[in-house]
């Protein structure tokens, strides 16, 4: 026996013998004989050490962020994670349990997903929130399907300066139930080539729009006008929905104070390292009253028959196990196990630290940001308020810059161009708490000297 | 314990009958762990950031003045208030690191630990999604790999990872069912689907747009209406979702015929892999004739499953529909180096932000390479004979809804406890007073009462022994002092909670008190 099986020649026959045949091949009878068991094209097994070795190798053949300087963030951000966060989503408790289905024996993941519930509700300033989705882009399809069906509308318009990659998701969600997903222009690329925020979307408002969508702060690293904008969707019976980035959070107001009606937010990167985009863990939170069309499983308290508080999933009746074709979504449990990282990444930094990483983010970029300015031929967005992403012209093309930059062994920031070729001379640039000021000299070195 | 001694010691209602492992979460009733809200004390803090190396600017200079915090109710605490408190509440979860976990449907397999190390290593942790793919040529070769591993294993050639459990997959073959039919010139209006199928099937139906249309099942075989199935399928249908093997575990022996039938009116075969497990080594979907499968690598290789996620759901269909995946996908170029194709103008898109789930594509990765073709065919193998040893187990004290050779799980039928007021909800419970968590219960829908039972490959005949002589002590305490089966759990930090009140009056959040 190879792999992971615990029975051994003896054991089978004698379980074989059980059952009531000879062979294993009985077992599988049901299965059409010209097909059973195909000669599979794949090498033989490893050891656990040559498994270890090939994949070290492997892993070394790679760019490791953490031993090159690197400004890209364009929605993933590298933040640091205290180590107390990996040792206790570790414990076999949390790593090798399954969804709280019996919650007698699950109080430990059912009152963690209780306690990121209410700290998803905290940050953003919501009601309701529910045990996270898979990430921003699908919470993003999410909440677009969601709101048209609380409104029994089928239109929704969303931001061009909402993350591309989640517009993407969104696109894709949006086919199947026919939604018609609109792109509003927010930002336009001036002569000079540099960029200028829109802010009016008046002339789209009206009352066939289930929701609007943006994101706060949004792709370009700037912060949207977002007063009078929840007053301006309500009057048509639509719905406000921010995508939120957490760390933001920190220092500027929750969008539960603009009239967000349902807020996405991906939660990744406040509890784990980049991982390469995934496992990623979508925030998701709403309005109370929206949550009986809310998607994904939710916890809640209650009591046992002594009276003692307990924890169980609740308000399954939304839920597709029960509801099947008419469930609000597809959903299962999603990412239980990062969401729990990113809960105890909130307990361990609190709302001073939270706020300490965000003021040192936007301190670093905007440090960044003002040396890059002083470059002859590079500008700077400047009258737009940003935090800690911003958007570059350079004086060559952004691809160029950027392999100028590897060269040096710098990763750059991310080239707008792949998203629209007019910004081809556009480069997106980020800094976080974890961006040293020598790698920012660097870089301003390297720039200046193209 | 012997079956005996349990029976005796359950007599008396709610007295400790074992606490297996010593663990405490069969221990008694406990109390219980204060909110983390409620530990927080004003001032205390876990850590402190470097000082600032850069030159400041007043950040009342950048964020404009209505748009800055200035409250955030997050609690405050010290790096040991929040290690004592999350290690705290993982002792309140049974695990399958230290029990048997027999859920059916869900294969609660052991996963091998140095598949946690390779997903650590710093080369693949610290990768930004969007980095030039000439600085992550190792990690476009994972992705490679493990879509050509299972393409072999599952007989189909064409894989994206990007789908990230199995329900998004099954949204994304959906989808793409839906684009191939597009193209065709056509929108198709109907999903066939089995009544014993999980409900993420026709949700997801839905989601892509279609109506389902319930296909019933032979009440003697187990496997779905052959006639049902005829007479309802039609030019309309898109496709039929099947699981295989299916709900009840059992093989659908004319799948063939089906995916004929399917395929001479155009309707594609969607095949939900939930169930894979069985069929790895012996039998390749794409052989007989399914055009789309998606893999739960969480259940079908080595994904712990963390408490609900992250998992991986790839997708993997015939070359027909290759087109349709979504994009982009890794493809190899003639230099052998890795890159992505994002240039697929029939795909349907972005299921994910980046790549899917990666961390979970590398531990899967590892898996099948320490697997290898000989320990895939034993996978399968040992899963089907495992779930028979346990079937012949308990057939002498329970019926099963269906009686004959099962493969990687089977269904009991919990009716016969009703004449004694126990329902399979009761048996669940006092399991749980026994040392175990349940089986799935209630699932599949078609079978009243149903305990769901699925051991994996990587269980011992010991440990199927220890939990068939529990299960079968139960049955015996079923039958002879039934009050003790109907208010367990006895052994448990909580007893049975009120799911009543929970859904009428929610309490969804902590809510600091009004003083």
């Amino acid at each position: 026996m190879s792999g992971f099986i615990s029975t051994t020649p003896a054991q089978r026959d004698a379980m074989l013998s059980r059952i009531g045949v000879s062979t294993i091949d009985q077992l599988f009878e049901d299965l059409p004989s010209e097909h059973y068991r195909p000669d599979l094209d794949l090498p033989a097994g490893l050891s656990e050490l040559e498994t270890w070795q090939l994949l070290r190798k492997l892993s070394e053949t790679n760019f490791d962020l953490e031993r090159h300087p690197s400004f890209l963030g364009a929605g993933a951000y590298r933040h640091f994670v205290p180590a107390a966060i990996g040792h206790l989503i570790s414990r076999g408790e949390f790593l090798t349990s399954y969804t709280p289905y019996q919650p007698e024996v699950s109080q430990g993941t059912l009152q963690a997903v209780y306690e990121w519930q209410s700290i998803v509700c905290a940050l953003t300033g919501m009601d309701i929130s529910n045990a996270s989705v898979y990430d921003a882009g699908t919470g993003t399809g999410e909440a677009a399907r969601m709101a048209c069906a609380l409104t029994r509308r089928r239109r929704v318009l969303v931001l061009d300066t909402v993350n591309p990659r989640y517009r993407e998701v969104l696109a894709t969600y949006a086919s199947g139930p026919d939604i018609d997903v609109e792109t509003v222009s927010a930002f336009t690329a001036r002569p000079d080539g540099t960029l200028g925020r829109m802010t009016d979307f008046s002339s789209k408002i009206d009352d066939s729009v289930a929701c609007m969508i943006i994101q706060q702060p949004n792709f370009l690293g700037w912060m949207e006008q977002v007063e009078g904008l929840s007053e301006a969707l309500a009057s048509v019976g639509a719905i406000l929905v921010v995508i939120a980035d957490p760390v933001s959070l920190g220092v500027i107001r929750p969008p539960g104070a603009y009239g967000a009606g349902i807020v996405v937010g991906e939660g990744k990167w406040t509890g784990g390292p980049v991982d390469f985009g995934g496992p990623l863990v979508g925030m998701f939170a709403c309005r109370k009253d929206f949550v009986r069309q809310m998607p994904g499983r939710i916890v809640g308290s209650t009591i046992d028959g002594d009276g003692r508080k307990g924890y169980v999933l609740t308000l399954a009746t939304r839920e597709q196990h029960i509801r099947r074709e008419k469930a609000t979504s597809n959903i299962c449990t999603a990412e239980a196990l990062i969401a729990l990282a990113t809960t105890i990444y909130f307990c361990h930094l609190g709302p001073v630290g939270l706020r300490e990483v965000a003021e040192q983010s936007i301190q670093k970029a905007h440090y960044l940001a003002s040396r890059i300015s002083q470059l002859p031929g590079y500008t700077v967005q400047s009258t737009v308020p940003w935090l800690y992403e911003f958007p570059v012209h350079c004086p060559k093309p952004a691809s160029h810059v950027n392999e100028a930059l590897l060269r040096a062994g710098i990763i750059g920031g991310y080239d707008l161009g792949l998203e629209d070729p007019t910004l081809a001379h556009s480069l997106l640039l980020c800094c976080t708490e974890v961006t040293p000021r020598s790698d920012i000299d660097r870089l301003v070195d390297v720039l200046g000297s193209l | 314990m012997t079956t005996t001694e349990h029976t005796e010691s359950a007599v008396h209602a709610g007295a400790p009958l074992r606490p297996a492992s010593g663990h405490s979460i069969f221990a008694g009733r406990q109390e219980g762990i204060p909110v983390v809200f409620e530990k927080s004390v004003k001032g205390r803090r876990a850590g402190k950031v470097p000082a600032l190396d850069v030159p400041t600017v007043d950040l009342d200079e950048i964020i404009p003045a209505g748009e800055r915090r200035h409250e955030l109710p997050l609690p405050e605490l010290s790096e040991l208030d929040v290690v004592r408190h999350f290690t705290r509440l993982s002792k309140r979860n049974y695990s399958i690191e230290s029990e048997f976990y027999p859920l059916g449907s869900c294969t609660m397999k052991y996963n091998p630990k140095i598949d946690e190390n390779v997903a650590a290593l710093p080369g693949f942790r610290n990768l930004h999604p969007l980095q030039p793919a000439s600085t992550v040529q190792g990690a476009l070769q994972v992705i490679y790999d493990i879509q050509r591993q299972l393409a072999e294993i599952t007989g189909l050639p064409g894989v994206s990872t990007q789908p990230v459990a199995g329900a998004h997959g099954e949204l994304t073959g959906i989808l793409m069912v839906r684009a191939a039919h597009l193209k065709q010139g056509r929108m198709r209006r109907k999903v066939l689907i089995p009544d014993s199928a999980h409900g993420t099937n026709p949700a997801t139906a839905a989601m892509a747009g279609y109506e389902s249309i319930t296909i019933g099942h032979d009440r003697i075989t187990g496997e779905l209406d052959f006639e049902d199935f005829k007479s309802k399928l039609d030019d309309d249908c898109a496709a039929i979702m099947i699981t295989l093997p299916n709900t009840l575990g059992l093989f659908e022996r004319r799948i063939e015929e089906i995916c004929r039938l399917a395929h001479e009116v155009g309707c594609f075969v969607y095949c939900d892999g939930a169930n894979l497990n069985a069929l790895v080594g012996q039998i390749r979907p794409g052989d007989l004739g399914v055009d789309l499968l998606h893999v739960n690598l969480h259940k079908t290789f080595a994904v712990p499953h963390g408490g609900g996620g992250p998992g991986g759901g790839a997708i993997c269909v015939a070359a027909a529909l290759e087109p349709f995946l979504p994009a982009p996908l890794v493809v190899q170029a003639h230099d052998g180096s890795f890159a992505y194709d994002a240039d697929r103008p029939d795909s349907i898109g972005r299921v994910h932000s980046y790549q899917g789930n990666f961390n979970a594509i590398l531990r899967s990765y590892a898996y099948i390479l320490q697997l290898g073709k000989e320990g895939l065919g034993d996978l399968g193998a040992n899963a089907v004979l495992n779930a028979n040893y346990m079937r012949a187990l308990l057939a002498d004290d329970f019926s099963f809804y269906v009686d004959r050779i099962c493969m990687h799980e089977f269904v009991l039928d919990g009716r016969p406890f009703k004449e004694f007021g126990v329902r399979t909800l009761d048996i669940a419970k006092r399991l749980i007073d026994h040392g175990y968590h349940p089986p799935t219960i209630y699932f599949p829908l078609i079978a009243p009462e149903a305990i769901m039972i699925e051991p994996t490959e990587t269980e011992s005949k010991e440990t199927m022994d220890a939990f068939a002589n529990a299960l079968i002590a139960v049955a015996h305490e079923a039958r002879t002092t039934p009050s003790v089966v109907q208010n367990a759990p006895h052994m448990t930090p909580v007893g049975r909670l009120d799911e009543v009140r929970a859904a009428r009056q929610p309490d969804l959040r902590w809510q600091a008190p009004v003083s």
